[in-house]
């Protein structure tokens, strides 16, 4: 059973690149737009694993991160943060939220699969 | 490059300039609304991602300068003034215009842009550099140090690190991936079960790793708990190797990771009675058990590093007779039998210094014997790319297309081994071409590729090395041997053969196959006699076939010629060694055993009748026959085979000595080696003694037959 990922972006491109990306990989992929669309799509279908950016309408990415810690499915589940900002505060927020990894964009598809690789196993 | 993306990026990108240019008037409206400014920054802030994402840097870039003037307003650094929305409009326009010119419209004037960004730029107050640096969690590539350097990393993460959904094991997965590596986990932190909370990690890693990476390379696997949990790095350098004269000591070690103070160290030093520092210092409780084996190993480690770096500045080798080799060699084998002699006498003395004179010998002995039997090791590459000539040669001869692979060209074996093998393997080769593989038409309908191959392939298995000569022909035919088998006699019909030992009836002497003889192989010249020179040199050939799939033969080797990994055997007062490799288990005969098979040299093992020869009989010892015997079931001339023999000593490796040319026409003694006690042991040649026995039975059975017509 491959594992599932869910790819949480408000850009269409961004999304297609890691659905393209993790798809070749092996994974199955499913999207959302941002964290407001995430929460809804995850309650019927949990995910082995987290992809969100961060700055989105709606619901932001670190209020995600805290939403999907707070689901006894996502207590322990890798989740990686996209971020363009390199600032160590939100990379320090989303950390404190709970986020596993983070990878800044724009990014080439072996990078995101060598970070998936370290925190998926 | 990312061609299947650019279409949803322009779909996308129009949507965003779209709502950016609703933004901006709504903004000339109402110059304070937050929300308003958010949606702005972040049409931005897409378009500058997804362009970065699919490699349109000169959009990316462009609109990084706009996102990093609107970042600022977002932050209330700049206000939102008639100017700033005339520019980002005019921004927004540019962006327009920059992707379609990636979709093959007009070229735009880099300096337009710049004009814009120039202008953008003067709205901020104070025009710092606020391009953020572009970095990545994981680089790709990164600057090689060719040196491998041994690292001590101590790995504690935080206790909830679960809780942010990272895995350790991962992470200890990924740095093994940069070196060899051994990892301790300690368990020291781990709570007792009723305060023990599941969902913390208690544990910690020790891990030393050897690896051409830097520092930088192993910090980069913990980037994201780094800053959160306890990690250090040693790297075990010169100067640590220079204090300790070139090695590197423990105490050191411990100090270095802070395990130990150096006033700790000293105290133990100056009270400490026993040799061996470590003891002292747990017996001291100064530290762990745990704490002291991490430091073993990184030392350990070091010291292998050493080694290795060693073997890579003397590559410069020199040449020597390998006589001179061989006298070396006999020279350990004497030695080792004199140590044996003085470990013997020490034990037996009840002297301490003596004792210790002993163990030391011993020890320098032991590693003596390695290194000299180790300077006899040759790479087995050196006679793979003669193979690579001859399957040429056949291939053109024969008239098949032939490809040879091989691999593990660097498995190192005995210099005399790979002599004596040349030709076996020749010859299996030869067979591979001739009969394993199907002519290139045949192939072709069969579906294949019309070049076929050969894989030879040596790989190290604990003290042997295991030789695959493997192709991918059509497999053996089974119903050919077994018609062969029949007309030569091995097979009757009623006989049932499973189908190991029907294929393996190939190693019959004058067994073949092929109807007409090629010039190539099956002249005479068998697969038996390929069995003969494997087991000459101790070691065994066992083959494989799937029908359309091809034929594997597997050779197993012993290292060395010299050392022999033998059981030791009593009967009466002689002493006789059985190599191990051939030997398969050993069973009670008693008296009752011998008297229900009618006193036949027979004995039942799991319902299998095994035969078996008694040594005493066979070498004509006197002495009384114990009331349970022993019988050592062993392979033997592809047969399972049993050796009486009066006790079982246990296992015994020894270095092998010729018996001389007066004993050359001896059947069933291959060598002899000596004992601790001085005692000489005579070591058997297990086939040519079946052998032997096989033929006298014979000639009994045949002289009885003999008398019986006489007597008629």
């Amino acid at each position: 059973m491959s594992k599932k990922i869910m790819a949480v972006d408000d850009s269409a491109t961004i999304r297609q690149v890691l659905n393209f990306t993790l798809q070749g990989a092996g994974f199955q992929v499913s999207e959302a737009e941002d964290g407001q669309d995430a929460l809804e799509k995850l309650a019927n279908d949990p995910p082995d694993m987290l992809i969100t950016d961060l700055n989105m309408p709606r619901m932001d990415g670190i209020q995600l991160i805290k939403e999907v810690r707070k689901q006894p499915w996502g207590k322990f589940i890798p989740i990686l943060m996209l971020t363009t900002e390199s600032q160590e505060a939100k990379k320090l927020e989303g950390k404190a939220a709970g986020a596993s990894a983070w990878l800044v964009k724009p990014f080439k598809p072996e990078q995101l699969l060598a970070i998936i690789n370290v925190v998926l196993l | 490059m990312m061609d299947q993306y650019a279409e949803t990026f322009r779909e996308e990108t129009i949507e965003l300039l779209s709502e950016l240019e609703v933004g901006l008037l709504e903004l000339e409206q109402r110059p304070d609304d937050a929300d308003v400014i958010g949606r702005v920054f972040r049409a931005l802030h897409t378009v500058k991602g997804s362009a970065g994402m699919i490699g349109f840097d000169a959009i990316s870039d462009f609109t990084h300068e706009v996102e990093t003037v609107f970042e600022l307003v977002r932050s209330g650094s700049v206000a939102v003034s008639a100017e700033l929305v005339n520019l980002t409009l005019a921004a927004r326009d540019m962006i327009k215009s920059l992707m379609d010119a990636e979709f093959g419209g007009q070229p735009i004037d880099p300096e337009a842009a710049e004009q814009i960004v120039a202008a953008l730029r003067s709205l901020v107050p104070d025009t710092k550099e606020i391009a953020p640096p572009v970095e990545a969690g994981i680089e790709a590539t990164e600057p090689e140090v060719v040196e491998e350097t041994t690292y001590h990393i101590r790995f504690r993460p935080p206790a909830n690190i679960f809780h942010r959904g990272i895995r350790p094991l991962a992470l200890l997965q990924e740095l093994a991936r940069l070196g060899s590596c051994r990892i301790i986990a300690e368990t020291d932190a781990v709570p007792d079960l009723d305060e023990l909370d599941p969902e913390l990690c208690y544990l910690y890693w020790d891990i030393i790793l050897a690896t051409v990476h830097d520092e930088d390379k192993i910090r980069d696997v913990f980037i994201f708990v780094e800053d959160d949990c306890d990690l250090k790095i040693f790297a075990i350098n010169d100067d640590l190797l220079d204090a300790g004269g070139g090695e590197l000591r423990l105490g050191d070690i411990l100090i270095q990771h802070g395990d130990l103070t150096h006033e700790q160290l000293a105290q133990v030093m100056s009270s400490q009675s026993k040799p061996k520092l470590g003891e002292s210092l747990v017996q001291a409780g100064v530290v762990s058990g745990a704490q002291l084996d991490v430091a073993l190993e990184v030392q350990a480690q070091v010291k292998r590093q050493q080694q290795k770096r060693q073997a890579i500045d003397e590559a410069s080798s020199i040449r020597v007779r390998s006589e001179k080799l061989d006298s070396l060699v006999n020279l350990v084998g004497e030695l080792v039998t004199v140590q044996a002699r003085l470990s013997q006498t020490a034990d037996g003395q009840d002297s301490p210094v003596l004792s210790e004179i002993a163990e030391e010998v011993e020890r320098l002995t032991w590693e003596m014997r390695d290194h000299i039997l180790n300077i006899r090791m040759l790479p087995i590459g050196t006679t793979f790319s003669r193979y690579q000539r001859l399957v040429r040669d056949l291939s053109r001869e024969l008239g098949k297309e032939v490809q040879l692979v091989t691999a593990g060209a660097e498995t190192e074996l005995d210099k005399t081994v790979i002599e004596r093998l040349g030709d076996p393997l020749v010859h299996l080769i030869r067979n591979s071409i001739d009969h394993g593989l199907e002519s290139p038409e045949e192939r072709q309908a069969a579906g294949k590729n019309p070049k076929g191959t050969i894989f030879l392939s040596a790989t190290h298995s604990g003290a042997n090395v295991i030789l695959e000569i493997r192709d991918d022909g059509g497999g053996i035919n089974r119903e050919a041997i077994r018609e062969r088998a029949r007309t030569q006699g091995l097979l009757t019909s009623e006989m049932e053969t499973n189908d190991t030992e029907l294929i393996n009836l190939i190693f019959t002497p004058g067994f073949s196959t092929v109807g007409e003889v090629s010039s190539v192989s099956g002249r005479g010249v068998g697969m038996d006699v390929v069995k003969k020179a494997i087991d000459s040199l101790r070691g065994s050939i066992n083959v494989s076939s799937k029908s359309g799939e091809g034929t594997t033969f597997t050779v197993k080797l012993p290292l060395t010629l010299a050392i022999i990994d033998g059981l030791l055997v009593q009967v009466a007062e002689e002493i006789f060694v059985l190599p191990l490799s051939a030997v398969e288990e050993c069973i009670e005969l008693s008296r009752e055993d011998v008297a229900s098979a009618n006193n036949k040299n027979l004995i039942r093992v799991r319902g299998e009748i095994v035969p078996y020869l008694r040594l005493r009989e066979r070498f004509d010892l006197d002495g009384e026959l114990p009331d349970i015997e022993q019988v050592v079931v062993a392979e033997a001339q592809g047969q399972r085979v049993g050796f009486a023999v009066d006790h079982v000593i246990g296992e015994h490796q020894t270095v092998i000595k010729a018996l001389g040319t007066m004993y050359k026409d001896v059947k069933g003694l291959s060598g002899a080696t000596i004992l601790g006690d001085g005692t000489v042991a005579l070591i058997l040649d297990l086939p040519p003694l079946v052998q032997e026995a096989e033929l006298d039975e014979r000639e009994l059975t045949d002289s009885i037959q003999e008398k019986m017509i006489s007597f008629q």
